[in-house]
């Protein structure tokens, strides 16, 4: 189904152009947000969000600092409430059944919807256990198995090579770089359909985000990636949808324009969302 | 910009280097108690620190030439922390998991946390005939593992707050990864949290046996005393503190020496354990 075929409900704003490589299957929705407001106690941090996360491409999520971007984030795989006391009303599906569904087991949505943390947050333990770590949680491979599945999810995450030699050493004792792909890794390990990154790179330097904005283009052919980023150019970079949030007269999140990467960044359609990639937030 | 070079003027100096003689004083001065305490119970005890100390029972009030000893405090002592430790030990880490990974800040877990604070700060004796009330009456006399007991509530609160402590220091980010991929709370606390904060858990064990080790007053009113060996934990029991209580202030010289050097050999396993607490968390931590 195209973006621009779906009917938008009124006040939303859905995708006006269609995927960006014309010609190609036209992707398909594997996660659905209907209406999502997000709370903080009393506090609305988010109001009315539309929008569709296509498989196996890349979402961007743009906007100022405090527009609910990670917060709406975190309601994708319902680690928000572990957080806080993050409230939601509306509906978030994950290949057409509601994640807010009473007697949803959270484990299993969070094995099909990882994430990546804007801060690495190895384990301390060998590298080895920390891409163990999400398999043993439901099954006991054998040690061949295991070691098979370590190394292919390094491999997927770029830092085999690095690490082959050292797989019992401390995860805490490589590169903040090495370790933000180490948590890479450590996701893939569970195969999820959907990897959630907030500002992945936000605490790493210029090759190490390099490495993993390189990662992505590869990701993308297994897992449906959506990331938070502050830095525009990253999002043009390696997203092919992005969204456009940004905060109301009273400071609720809003999702301002939502579209395919090319079009938000040259000819958007809502003036905030030109200014805001233009540099003239604010 | 030779001002950069410029030295500091005299009275600046002269400030600077009476405020450092001030507090080079000041700490020797807090630390001469300390001192003075440990000379005073190392030059009057080590000289009594003989091998008869370690096996012998205590000899009788007056007699002399007879091998006198404490090896039945030190067993006393022995047991009776160790029951203590077997009754706090999983009670405080259970008590003190529950309040951090999953009470939080729940009515029930603060109410249960002020209990516990207010049960910390509790004086040692009340605690002793608190165990006397619900112990050494029912069973109609005193006994180690009422000394056992007593013991135990007094190393409960200790053990429950400090690991509590050491459990909100685990970065939350690590809860979340775990939950991230997948795990229940179960496995996060278990192979995450507990694995994390162990050092710092175990170090509260130990400081809180050191702490019962040294317990007199909870002691007095349970396991009593016994110039006799441990007859089974129904039994009264000696231990080297209601020992020293005893002894420091009995009129017989050779009681008053035994006292010195139960005294050395409380203080060394209060200082040992104390050691032995920091070396574990030290080599835990250069290790992850």
């Amino acid at each position: 189904m195209l973006p621009s075929s779906n009917p938008p409900p009124s006040n939303s704003l859905a995708p006006s152009s269609a995927a960006p490589n014309e010609g190609e299957q036209p992707p398909i929705p594997v996660m659905h947000v209907q209406d999502l407001s997000c709370f903080y106690g009393r506090h609305k941090a988010v109001e009315g969000v539309y929008m569709d996360i296509y498989e196996k491409h890349v979402t961007a999520i743009i906007g100022p600092s405090g527009c609910g971007k990670s917060t709406f984030l975190k309601t994708l795989n319902r680690i928000g409430e572990m957080e806080s006391d993050l409230r939601i009303q509306g509906r978030v599906e994950l290949l057409g059944k509601n994640i807010y569904a009473k007697g949803t087991n959270l484990n299993q949505l969070r094995r099909q919807v990882g994430m990546i943390f804007q801060q690495p947050n190895p384990f301390a333990m060998s590298i080895y256990d920390n891409v163990a770590y999400g398999i043993r949680t439901v099954s006991r491979p054998s040690r061949s198995v295991l070691d098979d599945a370590v190394e292919s999810a390094l491999r997927s995450a770029a830092l085999w090579d690095e690490v082959k030699d050292n797989l019992n050493q401390s995860g805490l004792d490589l590169s903040g770089g090495q370790q933000q792909r180490l948590c890479i890794a450590r996701a893939l390990a569970v195969n999820p359909k959907v990897l959630l990154m907030d500002e992945p790179c936000s605490a790493l330097d210029p090759i190490a985000t390099m490495k993993i904005e390189a990662l992505l283009h590869e990701l993308k052919n297994k897992v449906t990636i959506v990331i938070v980023t502050h830095n525009m150019q990253q999002a043009s970079r390696v997203s092919e949808y992005t969204a456009f949030f940004s905060t109301d007269e009273h400071r609720i999140g809003q999702l301002v324009e939502f579209g395919a990467t090319s079009q938000i960044f040259l000819e958007a359609e809502q003036p905030s969302t030109r200014d805001y990639v233009a540099g003239r937030f604010g | 910009m030779s001002d950069l070079y410029a030295p500091l003027p005299p009275s600046k100096k002269l400030f600077n280097a009476a405020m450092s003689v001030t507090a080079f004083a000041l700490s020797a001065l807090a630390l001469i108690p300390l001192l003075a305490m440990l000379w005073a119970i190392l030059s009057k005890g080590v000289p009594h620190l003989t091998a008869d100390v370690f096996t012998q029972l205590p000899a009788p009030a007056g007699m002399k030439d007879v091998p006198s000893g404490f090896a039945n405090a030190i067993i006393g002592t022995g047991v009776m922390v160790a029951i203590a430790a077997g009754l706090s030990l999983p009670l405080g880490i259970l008590t003190a998991i529950y309040l951090s990974e999953f009470g939080k800040n729940s009515t029930f877990a603060s109410g249960v946390r002020m209990l516990v604070t207010i049960l910390s700060a509790a004086p040692s004796i009340v605690v002793g005939v608190f165990a006397y009330g619900v112990f050494v009456l029912p069973l109609k006399g005193f006994s180690a593992l009422a000394g056992g007991f007593a013991l135990s509530v007094i190393m409960l609160p200790i053990v429950t707050l400090a690991t509590e402590e050491s459990l909100k220091l685990v970065p939350n980010a690590q809860r979340l990864a775990s939950a991230a991929l997948g795990a229940g709370y179960g496995r996060t606390t278990l192979r995450i949290v507990l694995a994390r904060a162990f050092p710092g858990i175990l170090t509260s064990s130990l400081l809180a046996i050191a702490r019962a080790a040294g317990e007199t007053a909870p002691l007095i009113f349970t396991a009593l005393f016994s110039q006799n060996w441990l007859e089974g934990l129904l039994g009264p029991s000696a231990s080297l503190s209601v020992l020293i209580y005893n002894y420091a202030s009995s009129p017989f010289v050779d009681q008053n020496n035994l006292a010195w050097a139960a005294a050395v050999m409380l203080v060394g396993i209060v200082v040992f354990t104390n050691l032995l607490a920091r070396w574990v968390t030290r080599n835990r931590q250069t290790t992850r």
